[in-house]
């Protein structure tokens, strides 16, 4: 009997392979768009032909062989502009969404580990703040604090977690309550020791798929502001602002200020694509939102 | 507590347990509006020291910053400020505005009203479009639910849900103004305008703000028809027979009113975002619109007054969502 070979059990990674192999096309074209966004983004100063500041020509010059999409409303070059902008735009709300899940996170499994009044201070603390649209608020909070970076990753990231925390804790409740939660406390663990080894990597699943989910929407809401002239400053190449800058050619019929719409839109539509799939294999429910 | 208390303590009619319910709804929503109002309050309280200088400019004297301070109230202690503030709000008085100070003083509330009511209109156009179309939509992809039509609309919807506002709005301008001249690109309109003219106008932002809401209440309708098929007394009418139309229709339906009627509210709110920058795309003279000028000239009051009124009418609607799905809640409405 011992000496039966053990049956082939898959590793994680044929297990992955697999998982992968199977997916829709929809997701594995958002996993391809994602991946060359990540290489733009990374890449930059490789790839673009000019500076993202570097005045080169006149306004508004046509496409042409120098300039591939032409220049912009200084005469600077737009596909140079377009590629740092995946840097920016996508880092910066890259940084504000990871800002958002640290501190949403741990306030949320905090939160619904200790119970009690501190649980209660904080939900309804929460809820207050969620009761003002996301938007306006990042708009109040800009015109008192300025639009800096460093504000603008601060004011958004404390929106945001806001709806992480609400999340966070509605799924640390139901670990909290598990025996082995019990044991572990019973065992004279500290706070720490619960929320990082036992209920951390229970919450996790559910954390990571919306992490794609909050970061689109945290991507739109940076667009947004700089399309609206608040958000990222001049000269700093952002996809929302270039639209905004350039919005008079489209009044010609030129297509060119509605790439960087474009961009954003092919962004956004690839992480939904890829999260709606990853919410399918793992069993989540959301539809809509 | 004995059988005969829990007997006599529930309330004998159905509108008298509605009734209750409603009325604890509408207390936990007068609290939410007094925390919103204490956390604009609060927050516009926070302006950083220099900001009389920066409003002011560099060359601004200890006594004229003293001055503004006078003049904005920083000298009271916060409470009675606050007091002050939401009693000056209830009569409809939001100071006056910082940009135009000195001189000739503007009130707040002047410079918003007319604003108001042009995205009030805005508003109400689009929800009379995409209600309707949303919910129809969201019914049949149910009815169909796997077809060709149904994957379509899912995929078509799940595009225009991920896509920013303003790419529409100009995809939209570049198409019906831009290329075929059939619509204006600017939605310029003046009190004056005739309806008709106003309509017309109108029509571009509308419209976009319509595809913008569709997509998310058509997808939670369709969702929340779905979750209902999947009961177990959906299977008994199935196994009765009936048609699928009658199932999704009389069955299916009723039950789901409450979360459609949730999504309903919920997107009217979400307009309040979408207006913002649909109405500085068109040209649109509305509140989003001032609200935008207002942060870029950090005109503080301006966007203390317009940011009360957008989360005020956020808080309402919502207030609004819960009290359609009780009432529609057929458990509340045949208490046992």
């Amino acid at each position: 009997m011992t000496d039966l070979p053990a049956p082939h059990r898959r590793s994680r990674g044929e297990r992955l392979r697999a998982k992968f192999a199977k997916a829709p096309y929809s997701a594995r074209f958002g996993m391809v768009m994602l991946s060359l966004y990540i290489i733009t983004a990374l890449f930059a100063p490789v790839l673009a032909p000019y500076g993202e500041a570097e005045v080169i020509g006149k306004a508004f010059e046509p496409w042409s062989a120098t300039h591939l999409l032409g220049t912009d409303q200084l005469g600077r070059d737009m596909a140079a502009r377009i590629i740092y902008a995946a840097r920016n735009s996508m880092g910066i709300a890259f940084l504000a969404t990871v800002l958002s899940f640290v501190t949403g996170g741990l306030f949320g499994i905090v939160s619904a580990l200790l119970g009690g009044w501190a649980d209660q201070v904080l939900s309804r603390l929460v809820d207050a703040l969620m009761a003002i649209p996301g938007l306006i608020f990042a708009l109040m909070a800009l015109s008192l604090f300025g639009p800096t970076v460093v504000n603008l990753i601060i004011i958004i990231a404390a929106i945001d977690a806001t709806r992480v925390f609400r999340l966070t804790r509605a799924v640390a409740l139901g670990v909290v309550s598990q025996d082995f939660v019990e044991a572990a406390r019973l065992r004279g663990e500290g706070t720490l020791w619960i929320v990082t080894r036992e209920i951390l990597p229970h919450t996790l699943p559910p954390l990571i798929t919306e992490f794609g989910l909050r970061y689109c929407f945290v991507f739109l809401t940076i667009s947004a502001l700089s399309f609206l002239g608040v958000g990222l400053q001049p000269p700093m190449a952002d996809w929302g602002s270039m639209v905004r800058q350039n919005a008079t050619l489209i009044t010609y019929g030129n297509v060119t200020p509605l790439l960087p719409a474009a961009a954003i839109a092919l962004l956004t539509v690839s992480v939904n694509f890829v999260v709606d799939w990853l919410l399918q294999i793992t069993g989540g429910g959301r539809d809509g939102r | 507590m004995s059988q005969s208390e829990a007997t006599s303590r529930r309330p004998r009619s159905a509108a008298g347990l509605i009734a209750a319910t409603v009325a604890r709804r509408l207390g936990h929503g007068a609290f939410t509006l007094f925390v919103v109002s204490l956390v604009i309050f609060s927050l516009m309280s926070l302006m950083p020291g220099d900001f009389a200088k920066s409003i002011l400019g560099q060359a601004a004297t200890p006594e004229t910053v003293a001055a503004f301070q006078r003049e904005v109230g920083l000298d009271v202690p916060p409470v009675q400020r606050y007091v002050a503030w939401v009693g000056n709000v209830a009569h409809g008085d939001f100071g006056n505005s910082f940009v135009t100070s000195g001189a000739k003083k503007r009130a707040v509330a002047d410079i918003i009203a007319p604003r108001l009511k042009n995205t009030m209109f805005l508003a109400l156009i689009t929800a009379a479009l995409a209600v309707p179309l949303a919910l129809g939509l969201g019914i049949l992809t149910a009815l169909k639910r796997n077809s060709f039509f149904d994957r379509a609309v899912n995929a078509l919807t799940l595009t225009t849900i991920s896509m920013p506002e303003f790419f529409m709005a100009y995809l939209l301008l570049m198409l019906f103004s831009t290329k075929l001249h059939w619509l204006p690109g600017l939605a310029t309109v003046d009190a004056g305008d005739p309806f008709l003219e106003k309509l017309r106008r109108c029509t571009l932002p509308a419209l976009t703000l319509t595809l913008v809401i569709v997509a998310h209440i058509m997808r939670m309708t369709r969702a929340a028809i779905l979750n209902v098929l999947d009961d177990p007394y959906m299977e008994m009418a199935r196994f009765k027979g009936i048609t699928r139309a009658r199932m999704v229709l009389r069955h299916a339906l009723p039950n789901a009113w409450a979360p459609i009627a949730n999504v309903v509210a919920f997107n009217l709110a979400y307009l309040i975002v979408g207006v913002v920058i649909v109405e500085v795309v068109f040209a649109y003279p509305g509140i989003g619109q001032l609200m935008v000028d207002a942060v870029s000239t950090r005109d503080i009051p301006v966007v203390q007054a317009c940011s009360l009124i957008f989360a005020g009418v956020y808080v309402l609607l919502n207030l609004a969502a819960d009290i359609a799905s009780i009432l529609s809640n057929p458990r509340l409405l045949f208490p046992r």
